[in-house]
Parts: structure tokens; C-alpha cells; sequence
């Protein structure tokens, strides 16, 4: 059934199916999102994207949109528990912007500048999570994983390879490759696969080409998120 | 008119580089300005030992050794408002990335395992501060009130917060001035 909802007070249009997250963006909406992608079925992992609807807090990207509904997201509650969700993804991994070649491309950094994320708040894990150069062009560095599947999925959906895949549960938790070895270099991966190209964060990373173009220079250095998100190259852009 | 207190500011490196008071530096002929209404305390332009009572303490780097646990609860104890300055002090920077390492493994690759060493040991001197296990973030030790990311901060993102603090504004630093790198 297709109708209106209000998403902060202002009517947005939807289509039999659409979800809130889906019909926000065909109107020029955007709403923070780090594990979904327009190629793929809604994650719901990574929670960036919640709204609160009739006072719960529900998933953008997961949830029907529905007439009538009023929707808020670009709230001071909505944007704290965003910038909460944010400093535990910070925390748990090893988030070192500075020494991270794709800082300025990064779209967890790039959300943090956002919601204005000043301090990770919350005690560091610093977890012992070593890297992973064996292919001859992209290098794993596991560090900063934070489990939104996108290389997952793009590998057994689009590429159909199965390369990665998570392994455990809770707090242990975490991205492995898919060969008896555990290296990358010992699957049929390639820097051209959709796979390679799709991490929102700086684990799926190219050789030799980190550094060029420059720190400062990058995307979000030039746009902040909420305008690039919404670029119509972005839809199937990384 | 009655002459305003000029506000007293402390300013420290922990485990840091420097780079965040190189930037403080930065801000070029705003120093002069700032220099009406603040005046400083223990701080590496000054080289007071001790931090007194001060308005503002602005602290770089993290917390990697006895010593700076020593120092930052002092700072925390005479500054009304403790800033954490830049990426280290915020979350552990480069030094924290051997946290993931044992320290006796990582002090015996450093100072005894590598070629060419004479008499090779750890240094035991009794004026070196103890290594912490960890490089941890000022904020697990004490209590933060602001907190300016960037490695370092630009000078204007400095200018900025330090302008709006001592005129009385929450500091506020966005857009193109806030950076992790």
C-alpha cells in the first residue's frame, strides 16, 4: 500500500514495500547508514539508521514504512543514540585514524564527523586482531571490522565466491576468510571483485594505491557524509 | 572598570609527540590575543614542574607510564576545565597501537634482542618512569570535560575551541575544523 508518512514533520512519499530508510532517500532524505547498501536486502547490524516511530526505536532500513506514521530521525535523541552506537563500534576494534590509509574515505569516521563523535567515551578493548597481506593486491587489516557483512554478502551474492564469512558469536565475533589456510592469497578473491570494493571502513584495502590522493583531499575531507550519501553515483558507489 | 583576572592555563604532553602544542603554536598572531586573557601555568613554554591552580588544562597525549598517570590527576586536581588535546589523549594514538603487544616481549625486542647491541639490557634506571601494561586514553584514568580530536588539531580548530572557551561559550568545534587525522 503506498501513502505518506511524516519523517521529522515533513511528509515523504513511499511505494508498496518500500522500507522508511528506502522511501526517506527516493525523496532526498537521508538517514545514517553504515551496513546497508542499495544492492542488497537490509542488514539491520549496524543500527546507525534507527528511528523512533509511535515511541520505539526501530531500524530505517528494516522497517515497512506505513501511512500516517511520524518518524524521527534527525533528532537530539535519535542523533545520541546514533553517536553511542558510533563510540562502542570505536571502541571495540582499533580505530586509529591517523595511521589508517583510508581516513578521509571512511564512513564510520565520515558519521562520526557528522554526529559530532569527540571521544570514544566508553573504555577501548584494543583487541589483538592481526592483518592479512597475503594477496598480492589487497590487504586485510582486521583491525578496524566492524561486522555490517557487506563484503560477506557481495562475495556470495554478486561475485559468487564466498570469500569471507563471520565466524562466532558475541563478543567474539569476527571476519574470517574462507580457505583451509585462512589467507586470503589462497582463494580465488580479486581487487575487481565487488567484494574488494564495497567496505565502508578501512579493513578491504588496496596495495599501493593508499596514499593517492592525499589526507585532506579526500571524500569526506571535500563533502561531509549527508551530501555525499544522497549523490546519485553514490547509490552503487562504495 | 575592574581589570579581569586573566585565566590561568596548564599545558602538558604525555605519551605525545608534541604535535599538538607545535599546532597550539599555530595559531600564529592569535597568540598575542589569547595572551590578554590567559597567562600559563606548568606548561613546556613555561617549564613550571608543578600545574597550581588554573582555569583550563590542556593535556596531549595519552597515558603510557607511572608517571603520567601522576601527572594528569595532578592536572585533574588544579584545573577547573581538563581538555584532552588531539588524537593520543583521546584514544591512545600511535603509542596505544602496542597494546596489543606483551610489554616485557615488546621491551626485550627493543632493547635486547636487536643486533649490534653492547651489554644489551632493559633500562632499569630508578628516575625512569615504570611502562604501563597499556597505553590507555586520558578519559579511563580521570574525568574529561572537552575533548578536541585531530593529530594534530589544526590551529584554527585551537583558535576555536580556546577562543570560545575563554569568551565564555561552550566549545564547539565542527565541519571542515573537526578531524581524526
Amino acid at each position: 500500500m503506498s501513502g505518506t508518512f511524516l519523517l521529522d514533520g515533513q511528509p515523504v512519499p513511499f511505494e508498496p514495500g518500500q522500507t522508511i530508510l528506502e522511501a526517506a532517500r527516493a525523496a532526498g532524505r537521508y538517514i545514517p547508514h553504515l551496513c546497508w547498501h542499495p544492492d542488497f536486502p537490509p542488514h539491520g547490524s549496524c543500527k546507525l539508521c534507527i528511528v523512533k516511530v509511535a515511541g520505539r526505536h526501530v531500524s530505517g532500513c528494516a522497517m515497512p514504512a506505513k501511512e500516517g506514521w511520524e518518524v524521527e530521525s534527525d533528532t537530539p535523541e535519535m542523533n545520541g543514540e546514533r553517536r553511542a552506537l558510533l563510540q562502542m563500534l570505536f571502541v571495540e576494534g582499533n580505530h586509529f585514524c591517523p595511521s589508517c590509509e583510508k581516513s578521509g574515505d571512511c564512513q564510520l569516521q565520515a558519521l562520526a564527523y557528522d554526529l559530532e563523535m569527540l571521544t570514544p567515551r566508553f573504555d577501548h578493548f584494543f583487541p589483538d586482531r592481526p592483518v592479512d597481506a597475503s594477496h598480492p593486491e589487497v590487504l586485510l587489516d582486521f583491525n578496524r571490522c566492524i561486522y555490517c557483512e557487506l563484503c560477506v554478502r557481495a562475495s556470495r551474492d554478486k561475485d559468487g565466491k564466498s570469500v569471507f564469512a563471520l565466524t562466532n558469536r558475541g563478543i567474539h565475533k569476527h571476519l574470517v576468510v574462507n580457505a583451509e589456510s585462512g589467507r586470503l592469497a589462497d582463494t580465488d578473491f580479486a581487487a575487481d571483485d565487488m567484494a574488494a570494493n564495497i567496505c565502508p571502513v578501512g579493513v578491504i584495502l588496496h596495495k599501493r594505491v593508499g596514499f593517492a590522493v592525499a589526507i585532506g583531499e579526500r571524500t569526506y575531507d571535500r563533502a561531509p557524509i549527508h551530501e555525499v550519501a544522497m549523490r546519485p553515483e553514490a547509490a552503487s558507489d562504495d | 572598570m575592574i581589570e579581569q583576572r586573566k585565566l590561568r592555563v596548564a599545558t602538558v604532553s604525555l605519551a605525545g609527540c608534541f604535535g599538538c602544542h607545535m599546532s597550539f603554536l599555530d595559531i600564529d598572531e592569535h597568540l598575542f590575543e589569547l595572551l590578554e586573557r590567559i597567562e600559563f601555568d606548568r606548561s613546556p613554554l613555561t617549564d613550571i614542574k608543578h600545574c597550581g591552580p588554573c582555569d583550563i588544562g590542556l593535556v596531549e597525549g595519552g597515558v603510557c607510564n607511572a608517571e603520567n598517570v601522576h601527572v594528569l590527576r595532578e592536572f585533574r586536581a588544579n584545573c577547573r576545565t581538563l581538555v584532552a588535546l588531539g588524537a593520543c589523549a583521546i584514544n591512545g594514538g600511535l603509542p596505544a597501537q602496542r597494546n596489543h603487544l606483551d610489554i616485557g616481549a615488546c621491551l626485550d625486542e627493543v632493547y635486547r634482542s636487536r643486533p649490534g647491541l653492547a651489554r644489551a639490557q632493559v633500562p632499569n634506571d630508578p628516575e625512569l618512569p615504570l611502562l604501563l601494561d597499556k597505553v590507555h586514553p586520558i578519559h579511563e584514568v580521570v574525568r574529561v570535560d572537552y575533548f578536541l580530536p585531530g593529530c594534530p588539531p589544526s590551529g584554527e580548530a585551537i583558535w576555536k575551541f580556546l577562543s570560545d572557551l575563554v569568551n565564555g561559550r561552550t566549545p564547539r568545534v565542527t565541519g571542515p575544523l573537526l578531524h581524526f587525522d
